[in-house]
């Protein structure tokens, strides 16, 4: 009994309890969020189309993400005869583990994270890439020719955007001087980044509409040409993995665009009497705010075509970019503006 | 000049911004929708719904077995049977709609000359099984009665255009 | 305890997928443990204290080289079988490079890796090991960074001017020139006068041919 105390209330145990319950802390809210921005994607969107969208289920349409949850969960789930069995499974889950596991190095307020890397930046920008992998293996392994297309259109997109999604963080570093993510943000105290880097700022955007497969870069699941892209042949379980997977991507994305541009958890203005607001608080409004033009842009946009697609990316976005990006450094540099 | 404000519009995303302003409006204008089943829309009088059998203010019904219905039902779903009643009067013994069939091109109640057969205004009455579909005698007069008010009152609106 | 922990978990699974690599009969298998490798050799960098480095290996390798790789192995269509046959001949060719990789392997253990040889190696506490790279990259090694970075110039420049040919009558897209007509250019509004058809046709022929 006292061997099994010791161990329990020794430092290490202690601190992977703790670790434990901040990790449930971000997880179980995002969650939340993710299952509420269905409903707030079907109602917004509805919304703008003069429809009321679901207002049935529960006060509001409250309940909503919570019917359709249960109705995919007592669903079948399905293994095609001709999948790869063991990648057909694993793929939902990477693509969802990656759209969680990247929640590691956000703050979410003054010393608010769980894990603050000195690589933060590039942590996440390791994860959003390594997204790829879930498309690619559910398109491969389904054996099925619409969810192979889609897997490859969806993975090209994924690449090229990362180019400029890249160039753009590297603006912010050396505006920010610094990797870490807290950082980042406490370089923007005086001034948030979206206003010297305007133009970076909307391609960011733009970019991270691409790096989630959104409207109007939804092609992968062309629902005209391609059924559903990439998780046509997947079903119950595994597909509410992906459906989620997608949709915390895009808060992560939103969360990303926060931190870098929007002042994560600071208050618009620095005046004292914001600042009683907690921090945690700010940056969810932020979140949400971008989340909002996430659903507009989907409301008003048409799809992109294929080649043009890759024509913005590769022939506007890249060397807009970089050309930004020398532009930046001859700015902060000829000014001496550069941090430290 | 001008290539260059073409240029400026579309590097200032202007269209874009244009049409977001034009969504974002629309998100205040009044909703067209209607609460299904909370709130049903207007039906014209002579909307082809669910089929009834009707029956005269004494509660004789009015199904003479003429088959005028059957001969003319392109989709082949009526069937009838007929004999004489013990007052001689011709009656229908057997009077079946099979709704799976049907194609609601109402030329059943065009062609009935005492207005027994008539297509109501009913719309909903989905089932869970085909068999439920299969309408008899019993069930096309039970639904005569049930929708008698609505099914006069549309027949009396409709009927200076007949 | 824990870090020795997880080295040994990735230093195992690092081997592990290594050889199934070699090992796995099917192709995009392969290609998918090769990127499982990478990724844990990315963990023993995390272990190392060198997160950049870690990083770098993810976002390049992981992000973008093997997911080509991983394009090109999906598209093919390869029989297993037939690749079988050559393996006994090929046989001896494998094992001579084998030998020269181990031989190579072997040199550089012998030599002296301790701290004070190595030049990115973060002695203090105070400067990031990513400022640590910048240093040593852009001064000591400034020549070889540009010389690597003109042969990729190169070899991308290459790739493009082999690939890339314009057919002579194949119809195009300008897509920017699309974008910047303007409605009057492209729109105009005929009043129709219906009893004179013949005459309305001459006109909307004429105001074609002049929009030509």
């Amino acid at each position: 009994m006292e061997m099994i105390t010791g161990f329990l209330t020794s430092p290490m145990i202690i601190e992977l309890i703790w670790t434990v319950a901040q990790i449930l802390a971000v997880i179980v809210p995002l969650l939340i969020a993710v299952a509420y921005l269905t409903l707030a994607e079907r109602r917004v969107i509805g919304l703008m189309q003069l429809r009321k969208g679901p207002n049935v289920v529960g006060p509001f349409g409250l309940f909503q993400p919570f019917a359709d949850a249960l109705k995919l969960l007592s669903k079948e789930t399905i293994l095609p005869s001709g999948a790869s069995k063991a990648v057909f499974v694993i793929a939902p889950m990477l693509t969802f583990v990656l759209s969680l596991v990247a929640w590691a190095v956000i703050p979410f307020g003054e010393g608010m994270v769980i894990a603050d890397v000195n690589v933060g930046i590039l942590y996440l920008f390791a994860i959003s890439s390594l997204g790829v992998y879930g498309v690619i293996m559910a398109g491969w392994a389904s054996n099925s020719k619409y969810p192979f297309l889609g897997a490859m259109r969806s993975a090209a997109q994924m690449i090229s955007y990362e180019v400029s999604l890249g160039l753009v963080i590297i603006t912010v570093i050396m505006a920010a001087g610094s990797l870490n993510l807290s950082d980042i943000v406490m370089a923007q105290k005086d001034m948030w980044f979206f206003i010297p880097l305007f133009p970076m700022f909307v391609i960011f955007f733009i970019s991270t509409l691409a790096e989630t497969n959104r409207a109007p870069f939804d092609l992968p699941e062309g629902e005209s040409e391609l059924v559903a892209g990439y998780f046509v042949e997947y079903s119950s379980m595994s597909f509410a993995l992906f459906f989620l997977g997608e949709y915390a991507n895009m808060i992560l994305m939103s969360g990303m665009t926060t931190t870098l541009f929007l002042g994560g958890w600071l208050p618009p203005f620095d005046w004292p009497i914001l600042y009683l607001i907690p921090g945690p608080i700010w940056f969810a409004l932020k979140v949400a705010l971008v989340l909002f033009v996430f659903l507009w842009v989907r409301a008003t946009t048409p799809r992109y075509r294929y080649d043009q697609l890759m024509r913005l990316g590769w022939k506007i976005f890249l060397p807009f970019t970089l050309i930004f990006v020398v532009l930046t450094g001859g700015v902060l540099l000829g000014f001496g503006l550069l941090p430290q | 000049m001008s290539s260059l404000v073409a240029a400026a519009r579309s590097f200032l995303l202007l269209e874009i911004i244009k049409g977001l302003g034009l969504t974002l409006k629309y998100l205040f204008k009044p909703k067209a929708t209607l609460n299904y089943p909370y709130e049903k829309g207007f039906i014209s009088p002579r909307f082809r719904g669910e089929h009834a059998l009707r029956r005269y203010p004494n509660g004789e019904e009015r199904c003479i077995a003429c088959k005028l219905c059957e001969a003319i039902c392109p989709a082949q779903a009526i069937t009838i049977e007929s004999e004489p009643r013990p007052d001689n009067s011709r009656r229908t013994t057997r009077y079946d709609i099979d709704m799976t069939k049907c194609i609601y091109c109402g030329f059943c109640q065009e062609a009935c000359p005492v207005d027994a057969i008539v297509e109501g205004p009913n719309f909903e009455f989905a089932t869970e099984t085909r068999e439920e579909l299969y309408y008899d005698k019993e069930k096309l007069l039970s639904n005569g009665d049930r929708w008698e008010t609505e099914i006069a009152r549309n027949l009396a609106a409709d009927a200076r255009y007949r | 305890m824990i870090a020795p922990l997880f080295f040994y978990l990735f230093a195992f699974m690092t081997v592990v997928s290594g050889l199934m690599v070699i090992l796995a009969r099917n192709p995009v298998h392969s290609v998918l443990f090769l990127i499982l490798s990478f990724f844990n050799s990315a963990g023993l960098f995390v272990l190392l204290g060198a997160e950049f480095l870690a990083m770098l290996l993810v976002v390049v390798y992981v992000g973008a080289v093997a997911v080509l790789f991983l394009f090109v192995v999906m598209m093919l269509d390869i029989n297993i079988d037939e690749m079988r046959q050559g393996f006994r001949q090929h046989l001896p060719l494998g094992l001579v490079v084998g030998l020269i990789l181990i031989v190579e392997l072997l040199m550089i253990f012998t030599q002296d890796l301790s701290t004070d040889n190595v030049l990115a190696t973060n002695l203090s506490n105070d400067i990031s090991n990513t400022a640590m790279i910048g240093q040593v990259l852009y001064t000591e090694y400034l020549l070889n960074f540009q010389v690597a970075g003109l042969i990729l110039l190169v070899a991308m420049i290459g790739a493009i001017t082999l690939t890339m040919r314009h057919r002579e009558g194949v119809k195009r897209q300008n897509i920017s020139e699309q974008n910047s007509r303007t409605r009057d250019e492209t729109v105009q509004i005929v009043s129709v006068d219906s009893h004179v058809a013949p005459k309305v046709l001459d006109d909307s022929r004429a105001a074609n041919k002049r929009l030509q």
